[in-house]
């Protein structure tokens, strides 16, 4: 029996970098805005006619703008661990980019533990398996180090 | 150019878990808003259906739908779809063929027959499709979206989850005597606070659920309302805005916000642009409203709307609530219906069943619940990806 192998639960959105994970947007070479997830096609900003884009691995490290838990299973698409854990929900500010993201909280750390402002970075965690492979996500987790920076 | 239209008709069909068809529920809503217009379906000149997503392709095609079902007449059709917006769209279709002089009076119509519990995405593996990508890797539902911003409130202004639960209580008490409400029980600040927690720092009640039930308007001309009746109910400004790029703040049902990195923010943010563009249009100011209908999914979203349209400057919401500024017999009562909170959400219903109550409260016939006075009241409301709703009304 093989090994199963890591994948991301959707291609594209993050890198599989065990240790320093990033997820992976675009940013518009004529005017420096910032995409995630990628865009590709056009420039969203009103005042920029180009569509000339780089790949942007993004900061790896943001601010909590705020927080809240999922106490209930969610709904298919979803797929979830059976018996359901509540996890915690995090929304991160990365400066460099002036961009909001979503993401679970790692390692089952709860709303408790989280504040506006508090520091944090990203993990992979797995998300759900099948027979071969084991499908990865991102997560916020609380940096090393303390949480009053 | 007077940009008013007159409210001639409203209806509704009562909200709850009746267990029938959509079509059924506007059709009775349809049936009530002419009857309390005195016009004949015949007269009908334009049907503005408000489409729903979850009742098969008869939802897609709404305005059809309930033409069908109230006998083909040859009128004028429009379906539009704007997630929580819907009804709006559907209002500013009618209010706009309207104003062009394109028919004298149409029928606006929402209804829903929604399902128990969490919405979830249509089906299929669509990774580029925000609302798929969002609970599939993420796990993230509605009401984590209004988590997020209650736990907001509480960190930056120091709201409490007793302040949210004091919404609650106030719109309970509201909707006590609607007879087209839901819930119809008076709840106690310990109700909410013992109910389980679902996206903390909200509680089950503090989130609205989902309900079937249906609005309908007849609105025409002022001409042809003249005709027909005095002074009716008018409605003076219809916002439909997008957001100004870039939306710095997370917005159902995305990942992320907008980046901020390579453009200025706009003056002000989308939510508060919503109402202000109905306002700028009207020619009035929030100091003009008597009473507002908001979209309170939540009641903490609640809170941040009394700030949005403009009722007081932000971190002050719960200061108002708590001086009763926002009850029935206070400065501004917001969501004498009793809101979300009392209904629960029949999407494309919602923001007709909005307008409904501003009439009933402009004429004086909102009995048990009734805001003395009432001269003017606005609504507000937000639709997925930017679609803004904000309706003024005056007598």
């Amino acid at each position: 029996m093989p090994d199963k192998t890591n994948v991301p639960a959707v291609e594209g959105l993050f890198t599989m970098d065990p240790r320093e994970p990033r997820l992976l947007g675009t940013r518009c070479r004529a005017c420096g805005t910032y995409f995630f997830p990628a865009e590709k096609t056009f420039c969203r900003n009103p005042a920029c006619d180009q569509a000339d884009f780089e790949e942007a691995p993004l900061s790896r490290t943001g601010k909590v703008w705020s927080y809240t838990s999922a106490s209930y299973k969610p709904p298919a698409p979803f797929v979830a661990k059976e018996p359901f854990e509540p996890f915690a929900i995090a929304a991160v500010e990365l400066e460099d980019e002036g961009i909001t993201i979503l993401g679970q909280v790692a390692d089952g750390i709860g709303v408790d533990a989280l504040k506006t402002g508090m520091p944090m970075e990203l993990v992979l965690r797995e998300l759900y398996e099948d027979d071969e492979h084991i499908y990865f996500t991102w997560n916020w987790k609380p940096t090393s180090g303390g949480s009053d920076a | 150019m007077s940009k008013d239209v007159a409210v001639l008709g409203v209806g509704m069909h009562p909200w709850g878990k009746w267990g029938q068809s959509f079509v059924g529920y506007g059709v009775k809503a349809a049936q009530d808003a002419l009857k309390d217009a005195g016009v004949q379906w015949k007269d009908i000149q334009l049907v503005a259906g408000g489409d729903t997503i979850r009742n098969g392709y008869p939802g897609y095609v709404a305005g059809a739908t309930f033409a069908q079902a109230l006998g083909w007449s040859g009128a004028r059709v429009s379906s539009s779809y704007g997630a929580c917006a819907t009804g709006a769209q559907a209002i500013s279709v009618a209010r706009a063929h309207i104003l062009a002089g394109l028919c004298d009076v149409a029928l606006v119509i929402g209804a829903d027959a929604a399902p128990k519990g969490f919405f979830a995405p249509t089906g299929g593996r669509r990774p580029e499709d925000p609302d798929w990508l969002r609970f599939h890797i993420q796990g993230i539902t509605n009401p984590t979206y209004f988590g997020l911003y209650a736990r907001r409130r509480m960190d930056v202004y120091g709201a409490t989850q007793q302040d949210f639960a004091q919404v609650k209580v106030k719109n309970s008490k509201h909707g006590l005597h609607n007879p087209n409400a839901r819930y119809r029980k008076e709840v106690a600040l310990e109700d909410v606070m013992s109910s389980v927690l679902v996206a903390d720092p909200l509680h089950l009640l503090d989130i609205c659920a989902t309900s079937d039930g249906a609005a309908a308007l007849v609105l025409s001309s002022m001409d042809f309302a003249r005709r027909h009746t005095t002074d009716p109910v008018k409605i003076a400004a219809v916002s439909t805005v997008t957001p100004v790029y870039p939306n710095n703040i997370i917005e159902m049902p995305n990942l992320a916000t907008d980046s901020k990195a390579g453009v200025g923010l706009p003056e002000i943010g989308f939510k508060e642009s919503i109402a202000h563009g109905a306002y700028e249009e009207a020619g009035l100011g929030p100091e003009d409203m008597s009473l507002a209908e908001v979209y309170d999914l939540s009641t903490a979203l609640e809170l941040d709307w009394y700030e949005q349209i403009g009722l007081c400057p932000p971190g002050d919401a719960e200061k108002l609530l708590r001086d009763g500024d926002t009850s029935i017999g206070g400065r501004v009562p917001v969501n004498p219906s009793g809101g979300l909170g009392c209904f629960g959400e029949a999407v494309p219903a919602q923001a007709i069943a909005q307008v409904c109550e501003l009439t009933w409260q402009l004429r004086g016939q909102a009995e048990g619940r009734q805001v003395e006075g009432a001269k003017a009241g606005v609504t507000v409301n937000q639709g997925l990806f930017g679609h803004g709703s904000s309706v003024i009304c005056t007598v």
